[in-house]
């Protein structure tokens, strides 16, 4: 098994297989496929540990991927947050940042639904 | 989509006039606006805008970080006060 940038890749066609590492997609897969002049249709577990490197060499130089992406994002939603502006605000409160609705849905930013007791009739 | 770069960013024009001229005589006032879809740009940092929210002027300080943002960004329109019967929640805040 390859190991890339601390994920263990699964025994697949390479194309799909770097789309295990977080932040990377069908398209940087294929991308760095042509990169380094690999064919996508290949299985991990066929690639000669010098292919194997070299995809790690590409990857570690040229990606933003895993632990640096994922702080990169934390790091821009932090700002945001700080300055105070809209988006900030909207972030604080987990509700949705693009201006989509929320009276209904909007269920992935809000968690589960919270159900309130109905007033009583007087 | 972004705005095309040709254009540059968007200010209105008259406010953007007594930027230049305030930010060249150097004082320090409030400028009150109504345009809060002008881009923050670098010669405002350092001042103090109030950008109407509908209701009352907001005093927004312009600080490095703000710059590319809008003003309206930071003068908020709603105020969300808590729903009726969640009184605790409201109050530990």
């Amino acid at each position: 098994m390859a190991r890339i940038a601390g994920i263990d890749l699964p025994n697949k066609h390479v194309e799909i297989a770097l789309t295990y590492i977080y932040g990377i997609g069908r398209t940087s897969a294929r991308k760095i496929c042509d990169a380094v002049k690999i064919d996508p249709n290949r299985n991990i577990n066929d690639l000669s540990n010098d292919e194997v490197n070299e995809l790690r060499k590409l990857i570690e130089n040229d990606y933003k991927v895993e632990g640096r992406l994922r702080s990169e994002i934390a790091l821009n939603i932090k700002r945001l947050m700080d300055i105070g502006c809209y988006r900030g605000l909207r972030h604080r409160r987990g509700l949705p940042v693009r201006g989509q609705r929320t009276r209904t849905n909007a269920r992935t930013r809000k968690g589960k639904k919270k159900t309130v007791a109905n007033k009583k009739k007087v | 989509m972004s705005r095309s770069i040709k254009k540059g960013p968007f200010i209105e024009k008259s406010l953007y006039k007594k930027v230049v001229e305030m930010s060249k005589a150097g004082e320090k006032r409030m400028i009150k606006t109504y345009s809060r879809c002008s881009t923050i740009i670098p010669e405002m940092v350092g001042m103090t805008l109030s950008v109407h929210n509908g209701k009352s002027w907001v005093p927004v300080y312009v600080t490095e970080n703000l710059v590319g943002h809008k003003l309206g960004e930071f003068s908020p329109t709603r105020i969300f006060r808590g729903h009726a019967g969640s009184d605790k929640k409201a109050a530990k805040r």
